[in-house]
């Protein structure tokens, strides 16, 4: 594997299902009272946002924490950032104090690529602009297999604003690698042009909607709302919101959240047995583990590595 | 030397190229031979070996050489007033006389803007202390360009202006430009134009199409190009006047450029090195060094582009030189300043990519980088008895990686930087004085 995850395009076959096997087996850890193990003791792990986040900080940090890493928290609010330091500045500034890794989130495409360039530490693309957002796709890969048991041959359908999601890019590529056919579905205004490219089939419309094993509904962003991307809520609600009504029992629901109810999603669905939603934030944590022990642990020596073997280095005594 | 063009005033050299291959096909000229310059023209030519040097010449040995006309730029970016951090008028005429310029046009988007008549006479008196090469300074459109109020164009003029431009924004009302060629009539230059729509292009980074959407990042529609240069082919057969297009980038424009042309409009138009090499494939890497304005854009666009070049609708090649500070370009791409420097690899990178892969003809290509002043009523350097002293030698068969030896502009953002280039240029003469020897070329002795 690469020394760093900065896109899903970084990661094969055989790294993705190692991945996910390894946060399997961090999935028994947490089942525990003590949910700790000593993996990354003594090594650092630096989380840098340049953008608001709850779920994806949060759950990168209890991640390293459980990996017993020493974490530190910076946001560019409050920081050197606002006192017009460079990104490049910044960057050298934390590396000076040798991380293992550095978690980064910024609103700007190919941000955490630069970053990579400037430090030693393992750079872990948190979400970059509207580029990517490799951990969500893995971590939804993991819910989605958990539950339907496989990923080859399911028809997965993204649905909304697929302009402005990089959690849509990272999973068409990723549910693209596992062998599922993707179909990206919204209203034309918010279909970037070319994105066939990147392995998926292109819908207008919800008609062909039954054809899904796994609807992916995207957030509508209020600012995009207010743009003119949409005529009117009310009109994107009625032709591509997921409700009970469109969707099948059969059928399973995910979300990135955070949803708008009543916009992308009706609240019937949101609350339905389909719906992975809160599975998806629960597998943040042991996927985001996974991802610091395979970049910062695993190596092409650990590799072979099997889930059984960690759990039981995992269920020695720790001094946690 | 044009008499709107300013440069430091240098000795004329005595200089005898002996034995160079001269081409020139505007003159006809394709074969070996000699060039003695003296006082400021070419006085006399022969075939090789014919001509003595006169007492005091340095005579140059060229033989494997290639002598051209030195090129002219109708497009480059000083940085001059307002950012001599990124380029001055010493270090951007240098850059030049490096790539084989012997002279050059400069863009009035600076700080302040040149759209006052002080401030351009201040640059030309700058230049007249400064330049390697002749320089000739545009001047705005609009007042700060701001696409509002046109500036005091025929008083420009007179000041010297050589031509007027926006550049770097389009002018966005169609009512502005209908303005700016009526006072056309009474400035008498041409109006060099950046077009896009802006609406089209709004946020854009980069062009629109498979690599954008894959990148995430706002996309440039070729049409928004396109679109702009249909209303002003059409606003200017409306009212008889004149336009140049700058840095041609999509396909589109050259069916609209070819229209234009077809129906008797007065239009000419450039091509930049980078968008006749490079395409948005580039941008994968997401290195802000390919963000320019226009994008990079496909390659089906990159062939229209190059047969543009090749049926004329496209007459020359412009750099659009666009220094910028390290730390600006150090930045996501999406943040970047637009605009890469071009002047030092603007021959070596058309050489390399498109002659010699047999897609162009040099003379062709010699021809297009020669003809860059023509649009704004330059005359166009040639080798010919008695015509002014500007010539380029050039050593195809050399070898270099672009930046290995650093830069002469004062900046490093080249779109090339790091590739290997055939073709370099040893050494050139403008307006009568030598601008440029590469440090590494062995001359003559002198007699």
């Amino acid at each position: 594997m690469k020394p760093h995850l900065l896109s899903v395009d970084d990661l094969t076959r055989e790294d993705i299902d190692r991945i996910l096997g390894r946060a399997e087996s961090f999935a028994e850890v947490s089942g525990r009272e003590i949910k700790k193990v000593p993996t990354l003791r003594g090594r650092t792990v630096i989380n840098l946002f340049y953008e608001a986040s709850t779920r994806t900080s949060s759950s990168f940090e209890l991640a390293a924490k459980r990996l017993s890493a020493d974490l530190v928290s910076v946001k560019a609010a409050g920081s050197s950032v606002d006192k017009g330091e460079s990104l490049k500045d910044t960057v050298q500034t934390l590396s000076a104090y040798d991380p293992a890794a550095i978690v980064f989130r910024s609103p700007h495409a190919g941000a955490a690529g630069l970053v990579a360039r400037w430090t030693r530490a393992s750079v872990i693309n948190a979400g970059d602009g509207k580029r990517e957002h490799p951990t969500q796709a893995l971590l939804d890969l993991y819910t989605l297999r958990r539950r339907a048991g496989r990923l080859e041959g399911l028809n997965v359908w993204i649905v909304g604003d697929v302009l402005h999601s990089r959690v849509a890019r990272s999973n068409i590529l990723a549910f693209g690698r596992m062998g599922c056919r993707v179909t990206v579905c919204g209203p034309p205004t918010l279909i970037p042009r070319g994105v066939e490219s990147l392995g998926c089939e292109v819908r207008t419309t919800l008609d062909q909607l039954p054809e899904a094993d796994v609807v992916y509904a995207l957030r509508m962003q209020h600012e995009r709302m207010a743009g003119s991307f949409v005529p009117s809520v009310r009109e994107y609600a009625s032709r591509y919101q997921i409700d009970g009504r469109r969707l099948g029992s059969n059928q399973l629901l995910m979300h990135p959240g955070p949803v708008n109810r009543g916009v992308e999603l009706s609240a019937e669905v949101i609350d339905s047995p389909q719906a992975l939603i809160t599975q998806q934030v629960e597998s943040g944590v042991v996927v985001r583990m996974a991802v610091l022990y395979e970049l910062l642990a695993g190596g092409p020596t650990s590799g072979s590595m099997s889930g059984r073997e960690f759990a039981s280095e995992a269920s020695e005594p720790q001094p946690a | 030397m044009d008499a709107m063009l300013d440069c430091a005033a240098r000795p004329n050299a005595t200089v005898l190229i002996s034995g160079a291959h001269l081409l020139d096909p505007r003159a006809g000229l394709d074969g070996p031979g000699d060039l003695l310059l003296r006082g400021g023209s070419i006085a006399e030519m022969g075939a090789p070996g014919s001509l003595e040097a006169p007492e005091g010449a340095e005579v140059v040995g060229a033989e494997g050489l290639h002598a051209f006309p030195a090129f002219v730029d109708p497009h480059v970016h000083l940085r001059t007033p307002g950012r001599e951090d990124e380029e001055d008028i010493e270090t951007g005429t240098r850059a030049a006389a490096a790539g084989g310029y012997g002279a050059i046009v400069a863009m009035p988007n600076t700080a302040p803007v040149v759209d006052a008549a002080p401030v351009l006479l201040s640059l030309r008196e700058r230049a007249r202390a400064e330049a390697r090469v002749p320089v000739g300074f545009t001047a705005a459109v609009t007042v700060g360009q701001e696409g509002e109020r046109l500036t005091e164009m025929a008083e420009l003029a007179d000041a010297g202006a050589l031509a007027f431009t926006d550049d770097g924004m389009p002018l966005r009302s169609g009512g502005v430009m209908r303005q700016a060629l009526q006072y056309q009539r009474l400035a008498g230059r041409n109006l060099a134009l950046h077009e896009e729509d802006p609406e089209l292009s709004a946020d854009g980074v980069m062009h629109e199409g498979e690599i954008s959407a894959l990148l995430g990042m706002a996309g440039i529609p070729s049409v928004s190009e396109a679109v702009m240069v249909a209303r002003d082919a059409e606003l200017a057969a409306y009212e008889q006047g004149r336009i140049h297009v700058q840095h041609v980038s999509a396909r589109e424009t050259v069916g609209v450029l070819e229209r234009a042309r077809a129906a008797g409009v007065m239009v000419s138009a450039e091509a930049t090195p980078h968008h006749l090499v490079l395409t948005d494939e580039c941008v994968r890497s997401l290195d802000a060094r390919y963000k320019m304005n226009p994008p990079l854009r496909s390659e089906a666009d990159r062939q229209a582009l190059i047969e543009g070049l090749r049926s004329g609708v496209l007459g020359c090649i412009a750099t659009d030189h666009a220094p910028h500070a390290r730390e600006e370009k150090e930045q996501p791409f999406e943040v970047a300043p637009m605009g890469v420097t071009g002047l030092e690899t603007a021959f070596a990178s058309v050489y390399t990519d498109l002659v010699v892969p047999g897609l162009l003809d040099l003379g062709l290509v010699v021809e297009r980088l020669t003809a860059g002043g023509q649009p704004f009523g330059l005359s166009v350097p040639t080798l010919a008895k008695d015509a002014p002293a500007n010539v380029c030698l050039v050593d195809l068969d050399a070898e270099w990686e672009v930046g290995e030896a650093g830069y002469e502009s004062r900046s490093s953002n080249c779109a090339f930087a790091g590739r290997r280039l055939t073709g370099r240029v040893r050494m050139t003469i403008a307006a009568g004085a030598v601008a440029f020897r590469e440090r590494s070329f062995a001359i003559g002795a002198v007699v």
